[in-house]
């Protein structure tokens, strides 16, 4: 049986190519797993595991709680105030506490970028990293690998096209390592406030307009305008955002004609997109959601090692 | 009494204020140094320091260091962080004035020199520029200057206020004080962590950009060059900056620069390396290559004047933090000597020399705040410092005096470090033992 050799699962920048094939692949057998009637396996059994989530959170947190569900593993969510800026009890703190309970895994959402790797130099569980500011959301990366994959067959050599809020967005980031290191071709595309300077350094080709990024684009995918950018005065409105950066149909014209539509939820529908788009045939955010569920139970698997028996 | 006197033979003695480099002997009476020669036949009272192996120079002062004291005494105190001085080979310290309560008048600026007084290494206060540094009305300049404050600086809380900075310069030029500013636009650097470039992109921290310390350091230039006066512009961390500084003097501006070691040493890359350390959160941020080798240059060429540690102890609860909650600041007092040694002996930038390492650590901090020192010219304050050149030095933030220990260089095996810190002819440390003055 192959497992991660690894404590912690941080990011997809450090992972390598056959470590996420490895995911891929077991996020496969985990997917039959779902669309059974009787959706539990006895895999995780006496296992147990911390939902530790700092920000809100619905998907992510529900994918997370059913994976482990559907693992048989013990869990127990706790929904963090960011105890750190009140002078409460540090972060440190609270986990070595629920550590102390027999705890063996992390999964934490924290808005401080880094959060999940001062956590994870401060205990001895795995941590898995469900979102870390505006740095990593590596699972949410992993489960648009995983969805494309399965739609395209392939990620090599695929153009995907990642447009909106790059600055501050965790799952562009995850997706740009996660695809670069599968042989994809990434752009961005967004007005350059939500753009993050020096994208050179991920090795991608950065656009500002929508058209110039998705020519030809065999995925795009839209990520989540927070209504607080407008408020720190990065764009004027949520209408001008809409009709200079937003996705309609006209602007996907220019992509392949099998283009797959993506977006990690929540959507704001007629800013990121329009309703007929994400409705759509060429539209795959459902599925995602599922093969969310999927690719954490396999991680899971594969970071918990089975069971220990 | 008849006065105690010592007798420093044999070391490479190194006095920048007169250029002066080769194997010389030294003798202190008292509190005075009384004798410079080739070869002193001391009397026979006198105490011999065989300095044969090592270098002689002027007590190290570092002219911006954080003591925390009054208010914040868990981080650091007058004892705790003039101690880490005497360690780290400075004879003294020009001590900021954000404690709790400000040093913005006469009396808290008493405070300081009375706690300074029994303490391991001199202490000059600095006073603030504004009330409570708070950037809205000046404080007592004048009297904190007669109360014995070397310079005035709101250091960390720029003076966002364009008139009332122009207010400050003007009325300080007429009274001949020092100001010294923490140059950063702070609407331009809101919510930073680090330097914004290509690795904040990568770690998702929220950016400080180089425009923000240069835009300030345009403004007070600007100002300077209508109001007249001195100005120090403490901790330079990026190439325009330099360049701006470089411009200025060729104008003719009394203007002067410092730049800390870990500037010079590490740039934003060590954030990610490290993977999120706070001890690598500093103000300003670590900066890019380019940033730091235009701080070398500068330095060389004379733009920047001196070197000062910023000494920003914490403790280490407020550094165990994720990143975006834990407080800026490295404490320097023990690794700044050290780390320039390593520098300079490890060949790695040709132009670096001890002369020029100590004009920048003990002259020209002695010139610009206007204090004893800095020099070894007779009858000047025995204020030494013996290092040694060959000494393995490895950065063990547990063994420090300071209370902090928030170094991003923990752990790092240097060569160099000082051997011996005297103080008015008292040795303060003698091979990392401290004793009191």
């Amino acid at each position: 049986m192959q497992t991660l050799r690894r404590k912690d699962f941080l990011g997809l920048e450090e992972m390598s190519a056959e470590e996420i094939n490895l995911i891929l692949e077991t996020s496969r057998s985990m997917h039959e797993i779902i669309k059974r009637k009787i959706k539990k396996v006895p895999t995780l059994r006496g296992r147990s595991v911390l939902n530790l989530f700092y920000e809100p959170s619905t998907r992510t947190k529900a994918s997370f709680e059913l994976a482990q569900k559907y693992m048989s593993a013990d869990s127990v969510s706790v929904a963090g105030s960011s105890s750190s800026l009140v002078k409460g009890e540090t972060l440190k703190d609270t986990v070595r506490n629920v550590e102390a309970m027999g705890v063996e895994c992390v999964i934490m959402r924290h808005p401080v970028s880094g959060a999940a790797h001062y956590l994870a130099r401060n205990i001895e569980s795995s941590v898995i990293n469900a979102g870390d500011g505006m740095h990593e959301h590596p699972t949410q990366g992993l489960l648009d690998l995983y969805t494309v994959w399965e739609k395209k067959g392939r990620l090599e050599e695929l153009k995907v096209a990642i447009v909106g809020d790059i600055r501050h967005s965790r799952v562009a980031r995850s997706n740009i390592w996660g695809l670069k290191k599968m042989g994809a071709e990434v752009v961005v595309a967004g007005p350059p406030t939500l753009m993050p300077p020096d994208l050179d350094i991920f090795g991608i080709k950065a656009f500002h307009t929508i058209e110039d990024a998705v020519i030809n684009a065999d995925v795009v995918m839209a990520l989540r305008l927070q209504k607080e950018r407008q408020e720190s005065g990065l764009f004027p409105s949520l209408r001008e955002y809409a009709e200079l950066y937003g996705l309609n149909r006209e602007r996907l014209k220019l992509a392949s004609d099998d283009v797959l539509i993506m977006h990690p939820g929540p959507i704001n529908r007629g800013v990121e997109m329009t309703s007929d788009l994400a409705d759509g045939p060429g539209s795959i955010i459902l599925e995602q959601v599922t093969s969310g569920v999927a690719v954490r139970m396999a991680l899971l698997y594969l970071l918990l090692g089975g069971t220990k028996e | 009494m008849s006065k105690i006197i010592k007798c420093i033979t044999g070391g490479r003695v190194i006095d920048p204020s007169c250029n002066l480099d080769k194997n010389a002997d030294i003798l202190i009476e008292g509190d005075k140094i009384t004798a410079l020669e080739e070869k002193i036949t001391p009397p026979e009272s006198a105490e011999i320091i065989d300095a044969s192996g090592y270098a002689v120079v002027p007590g190290l002062i570092d002219m911006h260091v954080h003591l925390r004291d009054p208010g914040q005494e868990y981080k650091e105190d007058i004892n705790s962080g003039t101690r880490a001085a005497a360690a780290g080979g400075f004879t003294a310290v020009a001590a900021m004035a954000n404690t709790d309560p400000v040093c913005d008048n006469p009396s808290n600026v008493r405070y300081v020199i009375e706690q300074a007084a029994k303490a391991h290494s001199r202490v000059y206060p600095i006073g603030a520029l504004s009330k409570g540094l708070e950037g809205k009305e000046m404080a007592e300049i004048g009297r904190m200057k007669k109360a014995g404050a070397v310079a005035f600086s709101d250091d960390g809380c720029p003076i966002m206020d364009s008139q009332l900075m122009y207010h400050i310069l003007q009325y300080a030029s007429g009274i001949d004080a020092l100001v010294i500013v923490h140059e950063e636009e702070k609407y331009l650097s809101r919510g930073g962590m680090m330097h914004e470039g290509a690795v904040s992109s990568l770690l998702g921290l929220r950016g400080i950009p180089a425009a923000s310390e240069e835009a300030m350091i345009a403004r007070d230039l600007l100002l300077l060059k209508t109001t007249g006066g001195r100005m120090h512009i403490a901790h330079l961390s990026t190439a325009g900056s330099v360049e701006q500084v470089r411009r200025a003097k060729a104008e003719g501006l009394q203007v002067t620069a410092e730049v800390t070691p870990h500037h010079l040493l590490l740039t934003d890359r060590a954030v990610k390396n490290s993977g999120y350390n706070t001890n690598t959160k500093v103000n300003p941020p670590l900066r890019s290559e380019h940033d730091r080798q235009s701080l070398w240059e500068g330095l060389f060429d004379g733009t920047i004047d001196a070197i000062a540690s910023d000494h920003a102890p914490h403790h280490p609860d407020d550094k165990d933090l994720e990143y975006d909650f834990a407080p800026f600041g490295i404490a320097g007092l023990e690794t700044t000597l050290p780390l320039l040694l390593d520098e300079l002996i490890s060949g790695r930038n040709k132009k670096f020399n001890m002369p020029l390492l100590i004009e920048k650590l003990s002259t020209a901090p002695a010139r610009i705040l206007g204090v004893p020192g800095g020099t070894l010219q007779i009858g000047s304050p025995a204020d030494l410092t013996l290092i040694d050149l060959q000494k393995d030095f490895i950065v063990k933030p547990d063994h420090w005096q300071s209370k902090s220990r928030n170094t991003p260089f923990s752990g790092r095996q240097l060569k160099g470090a000082a051997l011996y810190t005297i103080v008015d002819g008292i040795v303060t440390m003698k091979e990392g033992v401290l004793s009191d003055r």
